[in-house]
């Protein structure tokens, strides 16, 4: 089935994930896992919990190494593809990918100004020199910075609490608030970890909306792991579904939706109940 | 009368009858490992001479007297904490305008500058050696702390380097230098090797999380210590080392060297509050800069820092740096000032009593550190000079753990808390977040 999701080979791909295989001692948590994102696409990430979406997640961000396989990005259509593999998380930073948790992890005692800062400040280079000496080029990351943060602010609807304790916000808007601090860090590929669990209807709304526009306007590839169908449907260009650490489909949302494999993985239906 | 017995009953099991009883307990666990201590052939001598003596009593006054104070405070505290935070923003609202902060500043200044002229020559040496030393050492050791959230216990191992290297570079040691240098040119090399002395121990070890750098530091600071009391040869073993060269200033026509002795005191106190200043101006800068920010997130989250583009070890090791170099400038002026160090002046009690310091003043403030630092050090010494009969010296450390126990129960965020760390602590209550910073981060999602 992995040939399947792979698309062909001369197209620009942001990202290519090839035959990864990350085991936790006995455990295997992706088996073989193959997939392709074409750059300017919203690709979403489908499956039942425990598929291993977010161990993908983490082994495209650097947090996992995995054993087997190889991700190559290429977040400069001008440059060859790096592969991911073995840089630690800060590295993947620099590179171009930035993320979102499916837990959100804002530093709370910070304020929402301040988040959005430390994620803009990835890209800049004032040391403790510079901070101690007000060099010159310090003030300048500073005011850029600070001009930045509030465009992000602006972008994501959170200027008017910028402000505001980061674990003050509502709920959705701290979702917001976690999208504008990796868009700071000037990313070319942005992957969401279920952005809208436990969002109600209109914060749904907002972020889809803020998704499109991370899209379409900022020209950001967007990789979505989300359980909300409805919301997977209607945004993303294609779907990848995993079931056990492997993929068992890909392709455009209405395809996906009618795979024997898939509805099986949701609907939880064995082969043996099937033969029986 | 039942009834009333019933209500005791009650009233013991409720929490003022239960921190009644843990303060008076408090108390005479304090009195008796103040008291007298046990002898061989009487072992019960220490409990008959600490708890049947009118001594007790004051003991289990003073507990009763925290204890009223402190239930009347967590009886009112909803009540007043509005008031008290009205007061203290109506306080410092005129500080909000630049001229009054920096004319304070400048008043602040001027005051600590006339301060040698009105204390005796007792208090003079005190200011310096006990407190003007130890505000620089809670300073650099608030960085590493408070600021980037690593706990460090062999923070004195890097005053005892600074400490060395003047002995070094002075020529008193046996082991000789190149040239021989005045203790204003010792300063940089003495800050690049406790420098170097911090990245190569933080490189390997500020990789682990949380209490492994405690235990290694731990460790360091010990092997320190006991390299510097038996390596003879080198370091003049337990002897100490005499001799270490004073101050001098040969620039521009003007020949001064600082004086020896009581007449020492005065001169460098002047040199100490230059450098706490021009620490407390560098650290204030460092905390709201992109490294300070850093340093926040990565103690905050350093899943998410990471997630951030942050290396969380590089900055791990710029706080660690800083404060060793911190603590290596403060060994050189000490040991310039006393002109005699020996190794037991470095133990791993003088790293707790400096962490003890921070964490009273609160982690992560400068104010907290310098005004916490300088009280602990005045108290203590105001205890010991005074000759109070309740008043054993070698009881400090009881009384410090006292005082910590107290702190963390009451007010864990330190006497003059830092805004984000008071945030974190009131955030963990409501059980968002870790404000530990010596907790384990959260495993990855």
């Amino acid at each position: 089935m992995s040939e399947a999701s792979t698309v062909a080979p001369n197209e620009d791909l942001i990202v290519s994930v090839s035959e990864v295989t990350l085991r936790f001692g006995g455990v295997t948590s992706l088996s073989d896992v193959s997939l392709d994102q074409r750059r300017g696409e919203i690709l979403s990430v489908i499956g039942p919990n425990g598929a291993g979406k977010t161990s993908l997640f983490n082994c495209l961000t650097g947090v996992y190494e995995p054993q087997e396989g190889s991700i190559q990005f290429c977040g400069d259509p001008h440059r060859e593809p790096v592969e991911v593999i073995g840089r630690r998380p800060n590295r993947v930073s620099r590179l171009g990918i930035a993320r979102t948790f499916q837990t959100s992890r804002l530093f709370n005692a910070l304020t929402t100004f301040e988040n959005v800062k430390i994620g803009v400040e990835s890209r800049q280079h004032t040391g403790p020199i510079g901070a101690v000496l007000r060099l010159p080029r310090t003030r300048r990351e500073e005011r850029e910075s600070d001009q930045r943060t509030l465009e992000l602010l602006e972008f994501v609807g959170l200027r008017a609490q910028a402000n505001t304790l980061s674990s003050a916000l509502a709920f959705g808007d701290q979702r917001r608030l976690e999208i504008a601090r990796a868009l700071g860090t000037e990313p070319s590929l942005l992957l969401l970890d279920e952005p809208a669990a436990g969002a109600n209807q209109s914060e749904k709304a907002e972020l889809e909306r803020v998704i499109r526009r991370v899209n379409s306007e900022l020209g950001i590839s967007v990789l979505l792991i989300e359980h909300d169908m409805r919301l997977v449907m209607s945004i993303a260009e294609r779907v990848v579904v995993l079931n056990f650490g492997e993929v068992i489909a890909t392709g455009t949302p209405a395809t996906v939706q009618r795979d024997k494999r898939v509805i099986e993985a949701y609907l939880g239906t064995t082969e043996d109940e099937e033969a029986g | 009368m039942k009834a009333r017995s019933d209500r005791l009953l009650v009233w013991s099991r409720g929490p003022d009858g239960r921190r009644l009883a843990g303060f008076t307990f408090g108390a005479l666990i304090l009195a008796l490992i103040t008291g007298p201590e046990g002898l061989e052939g009487n072992p019960t001598y220490g409990v008959i001479h600490s708890w049947l003596r009118p001594r007790v009593i004051a003991f289990i006054a003073a507990g009763v007297i925290a204890w009223f104070l402190s239930t009347f405070w967590v009886r009112n505290r909803d009540r007043w904490r509005p008031a008290v935070r009205e007061t203290w923003q109506g306080a410092i609202e005129p500080f909000s305008d630049r001229r009054v902060r920096w004319g304070s500043y400048v008043g602040l200044i001027a005051a600590a500058a006339l301060l040698p002229q009105v204390i005796s020559g007792t208090w003079q040496e005190i200011t310096v050696d006990q407190i003007g030393t130890y505000v620089l050492l809670a300073l650099g050791l608030n960085v590493v702390v408070g600021f980037a959230g690593l706990l460090d216990l062999g923070y004195i191992a890097f005053y005892l380097i600074g400490a060395y290297s003047a002995a070094y570079w002075t020529g008193v040691l046996p082991v000789h230098p190149p040239i021989v240098l005045n203790p204003f040119w010792v300063l940089p090399l003495a800050v690049l090797a406790a420098m170097a002395a911090g990245v190569i121990l933080g490189t390997p070890t500020l990789r682990l999380r949380g209490d492994y750098l405690a235990i290694v530091t731990l460790g360091f600071g010990e092997i320190i210590q006991i390299v510097a009391n038996t390596l003879g040869s080198v370091t003049g073993g337990a002897q100490g080392v005499i001799g270490i060269k004073r101050f001098s200033i040969n620039v521009f026509g003007i020949h001064y060297k600082f004086p020896v002795g009581a007449q020492a005191n005065v001169p460098y106190y002047y040199l100490l509050l230059v450098f706490v200043i021009v620490a407390l101006v560098v650290f204030h800068l460092l905390e709201n800069s992109r490294v300070g920010r850093a340093w926040t997130a990565i103690r905050e989250d350093e899943v998410a820092a990471e997630a951030c583009g942050i290396n969380p070890l590089k900055y791990k090791i710029m706080a660690f740096a800083i404060g060793a170099s911190t603590s290596g400038f403060a060994g050189v002026l000490f040991a310039s000032k006393i002109g005699f160090i020996d190794p037991t002046e470095f133990s791993v009690q003088m790293s707790i009593l400096v962490l003890i310091l921070v964490v009273f003043g609160g982690m992560g403030s400068l104010p907290g550190a310098l005004i916490g630092a300088a009280f602990l050090q005045w108290g203590q010494n105001f205890l010991r000079t005074s000759n109070y009969s309740w008043y054993n010296e070698q009881d400090l450390y009881v009384y410090f753990g006292a005082l910590v126990i107290v702190m963390m129960i009451f007010r864990p965020q330190g006497i003059i808390p830092s805004r984000r760390r008071s945030r974190e602590i009131g955030l963990a209550e409501q059980g968002i977040g870790t404000a530990d910073a010596l907790a384990p981060p959260g495993s990855p999602p």
